[in-house]
């Protein structure tokens, strides 16, 4: 084989070096299509047995009551010949209308009926807080760090502590805010106690992307601005800041992410399993922010390991799953937005 | 400081070196009457004995030198011989970068010493303007890049923001061609366009010196051209204090001249007498472009 003479000079030898790029390419190539496989098998797996639970075929075509509602019990009963599955309400008010049902044994199934609005609410309200609040701190302090601060012993001591809080797990940031806010504050478990965890936990990546894109900012708009005889704060206000926004935007939309998926940290600080009011119905507007919420992710974990499994707890668990990607697909694509438009804007 | 050696002197080859110069050292033909008109030139930066340093490396040694009222003063020399160091001292931008400072000698403006504590860093800069040498448009409308240093300083009148605009921008030959479009972003300009206008910008504020530093080094000839142009125009309102590269562009554009080779001072004349009869020899060596 090797004797063949080639047709023609530039055809294409045999060697082992081709041989061995084909093998690699398509290994490299193998690689990229198993993550999106492993992509297309979580969300297709959620969206598949999700969309049930939010959906259905009759108008008004999506299931109100499961984004309206509170969790609920189920009752399944057997009522005059006919199985009936319905809702601790319905079936309240069911046995009123009927008295005969109230001796028809019936079985339960906590959170199985009803809806996750308190969830929903819950969990927007905690990514809107944590946000602001490791926005503030963090670019706060990314600029001090960038614009202001001279490089020294205690600038590095500082950058090697945001790298730690980094590799932190998030129990850890979990014990911590019970142990600080919870306790030592007393808080109790609150928003507010949720906020200030979850918000430490997200300023790393919020600082340090903060600070990537504050140095991407050309240097000649800062000193352009300062031989105008602009203050330091001025340059970085209206000549620093507004460029390196979308740099920052892009940062926090994986940091929304995290936020919001993340269960350790708030089981400990702002997370109730069950709560009948929903956040607004306080007596005074400070009760706001020392009550606890429920959030989605506690609540997949609560009807996913702590309630007794059965053929109706599928329906909330992926149904949850499903509302909880649409949301942060929802702020995310929000920010993005947000983003491109500033980016449009600034453009250098 | 300006030490002629005058056996040098002797063996320096006559006119036949210097053979593009003549009609270059002719040009500043319009810079010969104001020099004439102003026999007394009065000093507006008096630099003295400057020692410079970029944490422990000297950049600047010994400098002295005056600049004078309403002139055009060109510094020049090869790269790193301490020139922009020494344009980045006169409006304290080199207070930016980390471990510099001035370890010996003065700069005064108007008898000021400007490094004195109770001087603030952001009126020298409002009275002394800079245009760099990358032009550095901020990435908003041309009309907001005139106003920033007004609105800055808490002038919002919006009749007042268009009369300086339009001045502005007619200062630095710059209206005609943007009048129309003065809420297109400053970057969308030419390279040419984008210098001018951050030389409105600079002017916007009613400086009393405008600090340029190698202005026209990212720009094509015709650019080039319109810029210095534009200084011949600007040297009867400003001082003006040009880094250049561009022997040619020193010699075209400027009254006196300095010729700096690492980090000292060697010679500081008038234009003429630097291109045409420079006193010492490597000034001659580096016009002649025999170095550098």
């Amino acid at each position: 084989m090797a004797s063949n003479p080639p047709a023609h000079p530039f055809q294409s030898p045999p060697t082992a070096a081709r041989r061995r790029e084909r093998w690699i390419f398509a290994l490299f190539g193998g690689a990229t299509y198993c993550v999106i496989l492993c992509g297309a098998l979580v969300f297709g797996t959620i969206i598949g047995k999700g969309a049930g639970s939010v959906f259905q075929t009759r108008a008004p075509f999506i299931n109100t009551t499961f984004l309206t509602a509170a969790p609920e019990s189920l009752h399944v009963f057997e009522f005059e010949g006919r199985k009936r599955e319905m809702g601790d309400q319905e079936y309240r008010a069911f046995v009123a209308q009927h008295p005969a049902a109230a001796r028809v044994k019936s079985e339960s199934y906590v959170y199985s009926a009803g809806g996750i609005f308190p969830c929903i609410v819950g969990t927007v309200l905690l990514v809107i807080g944590s946000m602001t609040i490791a926005l503030t701190l963090g670019v706060s302090a990314a600029v001090y760090l960038n614009e202001y601060a001279r490089d020294g012993t205690f600038i590095r001591f500082v950058r090697l502590a945001i790298l730690n809080l980094a590799g932190v797990p998030s129990i850890v940031f979990g014990l911590f805010g019970f142990g600080m806010f919870v306790i030592f504050f007393g808080w109790n478990v609150s928003l507010l106690a949720g906020w200030f965890t979850l918000a430490f936990m997200v300023l790393p990546v919020v600082i340090t992307a903060s600070e990537e894109s504050l140095k991407a900012v050309p240097r000649g708009f800062r000193e352009g601005s300062l031989a105008l005889g602009a203050t330091k704060w001025q340059t970085i206000r209206k000549n620093v800041l507004p460029y390196a926004l979308p740099g920052i935007l892009t940062s926090s939309i994986l940091g929304i992410a995290r936020v919001a998926g993340e269960t350790a940290p708030i089981m400990f600080t702002a997370a109730y399993v069950v709560r009948d009011k929903l956040p607004w119905e306080v007596e005074r507007a400070v009760d706001f922010l020392f009550q606890g919420v429920m959030a989605l992710p506690y609540h997949i974990y609560v009807v996913s390991s702590k309630i007794p499994q059965n053929e109706y707890t599928e329906r909330v668990q992926y149904g949850s799953a499903f509302i909880f990607l649409l949301i942060v697909a929802v702020i995310a694509s929000a920010s993005i937005l947000l983003r491109n438009q500033l980016r449009n804007r600034y453009k250098w | 400081m300006v030490t002629a050696a005058p056996t040098l002197m002797e063996t320096r080859p006559a006119a036949p070196v210097l053979p593009p110069r003549p009609p270059a050292a002719a040009e500043p033909g319009p810079a010969a009457p104001a020099s004439a008109l102003a026999p007394a030139a009065e000093t507006l930066i008096d630099i003295r004995q400057v020692d410079f340093f970029y944490g422990a490396s000297q950049a600047l040694h010994d400098v002295s030198l005056a600049i004078e009222h309403k002139k055009v003063t060109a510094f020049i020399g090869p790269s790193g011989c301490g020139k922009s160091t020494l344009l980045r001292c006169l409006n304290r931008m080199n207070d930016l970068i980390d471990g510099t400072r001035v370890a010996r000698g003065t700069i005064r403006i108007r008898g000021v010493d400007i490094h004195q504590p109770d001087v603030d860093v952001i009126e020298l800069r409002k009275r002394i303007g800079m245009v760099f040498q990358k032009s550095n448009p901020f990435p908003k409308s041309i009309y907001e890049n005139i106003t920033y240093g007004l609105r800055l300083q808490g002038v919002t009148n919006r009749a007042r923001l268009d009369e300086v605009v339009e001045k502005s921008l007619r200062g630095a030959a710059l209206w005609d061609e943007v009048k129309d479009r003065l809420d297109a972003s400053g970057l969308g300009l030419s390279g040419g366009q984008q210098q001018r206008l951050c030389i409105a910008r600079a002017i916007a504020v009613e400086p009393e010196v405008i600090l340029m530093d190698e202005p026209c080094s990212a720009l094509d000839p015709v650019a080039t051209a319109k810029v210095e142009e534009l200084i011949q125009e600007l040297r009867s309102r400003y001082t003006i204090v040009i880094v250049t590269h561009n022997m040619q562009q020193a010699a075209r554009c400027s009254d006196k001249t300095a010729f700096f080779y690492m980090g000292r001072l060697v010679e500081y004349a008038d234009t003429r007498n630097i291109f045409t009869n420079p006193a010492n020899p490597q000034t001659e060596a580096y016009v002649s472009g025999r170095f550098g």
